[in-house]
């Protein structure tokens, strides 16, 4: 069933380019999450319409949706940028606009997760804080960022294996991603079952690692937590 | 923009949004019967029972939607058996792989939020049932599932969001879904922006309505824990 003829190493090029995608495009969402929740919890009213509508348009379209729209459409977007400003012709390769992409969306589904997690830092922990004269980034720094990660691991756990899975979609853009690959050796094998089936044990190796990973995240960051 | 475009495609989109209704609709009432049969043996606590749902779980929800599609679609056709057998009229279109995927799919993420459901069933009620004398069978029927589908209820909106969000897969595999609907206008008339742009618009369309019906829904399942009105 699993001769692969010689096509295990294609596969497994193509699950380092998953997992570089699916890393720098978790990067990328941390980033926009952090953001998205510092501006929905602000005190000005204009950040908080941004961010409650970044969330609300991407969480209710499909991934693969905006995924095309940033790929086609921001090659256009780029090189009428480029024509304004006098640059060449800036050709956007599928990697940087899946990787963009897919950090844009998460970006959205961490920005209610650590919004959450913010909010669950007790405020009187923040008032202390600022008796003892921290200036607000400090209090940031110090009181509500080592406790949010507690409160904010389960949903950033859930959101991390959709976003891996997610990245299966970079193969529709052309990426030479594993479920790419698989069709490559698939088709010229004449096995696409078993060369697909082999990259979905792959996502299952991703998944239980990941696991293994936020166990010992989540008992790290809740050191000190009393449980009955 | 390019309005006229859209506006003269708009059968196209309707065809394709007719489709991808069909698609998630069908799904999610296949994925259903499939779910709660699953959800309750998930929930056992003999492991012999709970092995095999749970680790059909595990499977569906670990791997992409868009690889178990293509398995289906471009994976059976691997085997001569199937190719000579009457499965092969229904293999070989990718519509009805495309809603075999689907019902797969959300059957498991489904049986998975039952399973969650039931298994935080009060002891006080299983007891109470027991002490009525109810079978097994009529404690499932008469407890156990109707306060599990309520307490379901808010995480299988969500499921069934996911479900329409995922179902743009079926554009993927040369379905003409509201994604392959876009997909065709972008590559006719090349206005990637206004083609994919609609397709967002109508998605997003239906996310809310569907917010809005589990809205309902909710006011009237979980009407038992509503703010007394006075």
């Amino acid at each position: 069933m699993f001769d692969l003829h010689g096509y295990f190493p294609l596969i497994l090029d193509g699950m380092k380019l998953t997992v570089g995608v699916a890393l720098l495009s978790l990067a990328i969402a941390m980033v926009l999450g952090m953001l998205g929740a510092l501006a929905k919890l602000s005190k000005s009213k204009t950040a908080r319409l941004a961010a409650g509508v970044y969330t609300t348009i991407i969480r209710g379209v499909p991934d693969l949706v905006l995924m095309t729209l940033i790929f086609f459409g921001g090659q256009i977007a780029v090189n009428n940028i480029g024509d304004a400003l006098g640059w060449d012709y800036v050709d956007v390769d599928p990697f940087t606009a899946g990787f963009l992409s897919i950090g844009f969306i998460f970006g959205a589904y961490m920005t209610e997760t650590f919004r959450g997690a913010i909010m669950a830092v007790p405020r009187g922990e923040i008032e202390a804080g600022q008796a003892y004269g921290m200036t607000p980034v400090q209090c940031f720094l110090r009181i509500t960022l080592p406790q949010m990660v507690r409160h904010a691991l389960p949903g950033f756990g859930n959101n991390w294996l959709v976003l891996a899975k997610a990245t299966a979609l970079v193969s529709v853009i052309g990426l030479h991603d594993m479920v790419y690959n698989a069709q490559l050796a698939g088709g010229s094998t004449r096995q696409p079952f078993t060369f697909l089936l082999v990259v979905a044990l792959l996502f299952l190796v991703i998944t239980a690692v990941s696991d293994v990973g936020l166990r010992w995240a989540n008992r790290r960051y809740s050191v000190g937590v009393r449980r009955a | 923009m390019d309005i006229a475009v859209i506006i003269e495609n708009l059968p196209l989109y309707f065809e394709g949004l007719w489709i991808t209704i069909q698609l998630v609709v069908m799904a999610l009432a296949l994925g259903l019967g499939l779910a709660i049969p699953m959800g309750v043996l998930a929930a056992s606590r003999n492991p012999l029972i709970a092995g095999l749902p749970k680790a059909y779980i595990y499977f569906f929800r670990g791997t992409p939607l868009l690889v178990q599609a293509f398995l289906i679609y471009a994976g059976a056709g691997q085997f001569e058996a199937v190719r000579e057998s009457f499965l092969w009229l229904v293999l070989k279109e990718a519509y009805w792989c495309a809603l075999i995927a689907f019902a797969l799919n959300t059957a498991a993420y489904t049986a998975e939020i039952l399973r969650g459901a039931i298994e935080q069933t009060h002891f006080g009620e299983i007891e109470a049932a027991r002490a009525c004398g109810m079978s097994r069978g009529l404690m499932l029927r008469r407890i156990i599932l109707p306060s599990a589908f309520r307490r379901a209820l808010p995480a299988y909106g969500n499921e069934v969001i996911f479900m329409l969000h995922g179902s743009v897969v079926a554009g993927v595999i040369t379905v003409v879904d509201l994604f392959g609907a876009a997909k065709i206008v972008n590559s006719r008339h090349f206005v990637p922006f206004e083609s994919f742009i609609a397709a967002g618009v109508f998605y997003l369309c239906m996310t809310f309505l569907i917010v809005w019906v589990f809205k309902l829904a909710e006011h009237r399942w979980h009407a038992h824990l509503r703010p007394r009105e006075t």
